[in-house]
């Protein structure tokens, strides 16, 4: 466990300078301060519009887009990007012959994939109710203050986390063995493109194939409450989709231990 | 002993590049490991490391088997293979401080390194502006953080000028003297090696070629007495007409085996007789950069 803690740490202290730990501060930052703008600028359009309707607009700008796209290629490039760290320096083999154990070096630089993840999602969330709250006060007229779903945006990014989790591990598997960006940026992208197909057009077995999460996540947050209108933002974290994406991840991580034990180091 | 090895094998592929080596590292020595490009060198430091796994052989370092106790003995190594492996958008010393946070070593060895290796001064330079000399006594210093016991070099001149080959080769002398650490170094250039070595393994083809101290290797190497001579062709027609075999002949000198000193002062009476005139007489060792061709050839 010590190996594992000192590992992550050096992941951090590593990764601290790179674009790929500042993708996931800058990337929700981006997007959060042009719709920002955009609902500033736009704000005479929405004056009508109930305070509900106002989050849901605002929160599903983002969401319409995360789970299609920015998500699965913020993966991609996230899962390289740890991996690249080690390919462009050579150290793989240095990292390999530390005084701690192979898995702690291994599960430490997955573990790290996944937190960064886990970080840019939570700014989501942290950076959509923020800039929400901050258009209610330089624009008064926007009643963002009057409804409130902190909660329901937690567990829909939650539940997109959750349903990451399968592609990161594929990915990261993938970066972790071919040191340029092409080869899993492009196998990456093909699978993202029929991940979307799959989902968007309801093929009835793309709960089972990872790169459709994101997008299966989405269409299936809202809880079926049969036309109860008080309910209507019920969301459904744990559906089908979301234990088929953390099993893969769970058995492409526990494959790529046993892979990386038995490949040899160049 | 501080490394052994028995039968270590190692086949890439349908090649097999380590031919049952076995290794004999004692402790407090300077170890040259030698052997041509591509004779099996890396990959068995790569398998001393525990990143290849032997297809046969037993591995013991500090009497401990490496199956079993890799962490307890990777704890006392400290390792450089190929170039060094250095994070470039990382400064010398962020570079050091992370090995160091892996390694649980102290800040302080950090800077007590970057001295040690003089590079101080360029501590702040990111490691991607290093040259590459530096980059490589960065290497050493990382290799150095954790104290270790025993240091295992890959070609860590390579790419060196002069002041630093003599710098690094002072520094692992001292090592082994004066802080009683144990050195493996591979090369491909014997005079490097004979200049520090306290012992020698010869490799090629992934088979050990000779093994022993450099005592022992100089040994092997029989003397010579080298005549310079006016006329070297004449002197030597002259001397195997009686009987004195002579093995090389230049326009400036020839070479007899030698044998005593006896024989010495016959050739050289012997010469002078027959009207030879003869500038310089001497023994010479053959030197080792040639046994080690020999050796390395024979194979």
């Amino acid at each position: 466990m010590k190996g594992f803690i000192l590992s992550f740490r050096s992941e951090f202290y590593k990764s601290r300078k790179t674009l790929g730990f500042w993708a996931s501060v800058m990337l929700p930052l981006f997007i959060g301060v042009l719709l920002f703008v955009g609902f500033y600028t736009k704000s005479e359009k929405l004056v009508s519009m109930p305070p509900m309707m106002l989050w849901l607009q605002f929160a599903g700008a983002i969401l319409g887009i995360m789970g299609s796209l920015v998500l699965p290629m913020y993966i991609i490039f996230i899962a390289y990007s740890v991996n690249s760290i080690e390919h462009r320096a050579d150290t793989w083999k240095t990292l390999f012959n530390l005084p701690i154990p192979r898995w702690s070096v291994y599960a430490a630089k997955f573990f790290y994939a996944v937190f960064l993840v886990f970080v840019c999602l939570a700014l989501f969330v942290l950076f959509t109710i923020g800039f929400g709250n901050l258009l209610s006060i330089v624009k008064p007229e926007l009643r963002f203050d009057d409804f409130h779903m902190e909660k329901e945006l937690a567990q829909i990014y939650f539940k997109l986390f959750l349903s990451s989790l399968g592609i990161l591990s594929i990915q990261f598997l993938l970066s972790l063995f071919w040191a340029d960006f092409l080869k899993p940026m492009g196998i990456g992208f093909i699978c993202t493109i029929a991940g979307v197909v799959a989902a968007s057009k309801g093929w009835e077995y793309s709960y089972l194939f990872p790169y459709a999460h994101p997008m299966a996540a989405i269409s299936s947050m809202l809880k079926n409450n049969h036309g109860d209108p008080s309910n209507r933002l019920q969301i459904d974290v744990f559906t089908k989709d979301v234990f088929v994406s953390m099993a893969i991840a769970v058995v492409v991580f526990v494959a790529g231990y046993f892979i990386v034990q038995r490949k040899s180091v160049k | 002993m501080v490394i052994t090895t028995e039968g270590l094998s190692f086949t890439f592929g349908k090649q097999q590049v380590v031919k049952s080596l076995a290794l004999q590292v004692p402790e407090g020595s300077i170890y040259g490991f030698l052997g041509p490009n591509g004779a099996g060198k890396t990959t068995t430091i790569k398998l001393l490391l525990n990143l290849l796994k032997p297809d046969a052989g037993n591995i013991h370092i500090f009497e401990q088997d490496i199956k079993t106790s890799r962490i307890s003995i990777l704890s006392q190594i400290g390792s450089l293979i190929e170039q060094p492996a250095l994070y470039q958008h990382l400064t010398g010393r962020e570079n050091l401080l992370n090995r160091a946070l892996l390694l649980q070593a102290p800040a302080q060895r950090v800077e007590d390194m970057l001295d040690l290796v003089q590079l101080t001064a360029a501590a702040n330079k990111k490691a991607g502006q290093y040259s590459l000399g530096m980059k490589q006594r960065l290497g050493i210093a990382l290799a150095l953080l954790a104290d270790p016991k025993l240091l295992i070099l890959d070609e860590p001149t390579n790419g060196l000028d002069p002041n630093g080959i003599i710098e690094i080769r002072e520094l692992l002398k001292k090592l082994v003297s004066k802080h009683g650490k144990t050195v493996f170094i591979s090369s491909h250039l014997l005079g490097e090696i004979e200049r520090m070595a306290t012992h020698v393994g010869i490799i090629n083809n992934g088979v050990m070629l000779f093994q022993g101290s450099i005592a022992d290797l100089q040994a092997i190497s029989k003397p010579l007495v080298r005549v310079d001579a006016e006329n070297t062709v004449d002197a030597a027609n002259l001397l195997t007409r009686h009987h004195i075999n002579v093995t090389e002949v230049t326009d400036e000198h020839l070479l007899v085996p030698y044998i005593s000193k006896q024989q010495m002062g016959e050739i050289n009476a012997l010469l002078n007789k027959n009207g030879q005139m003869v500038y310089s007489i001497s023994k010479q060792q053959k030197d080792l950069e040639k046994l080690f061709l020999d050796i390395t050839q024979r194979a």
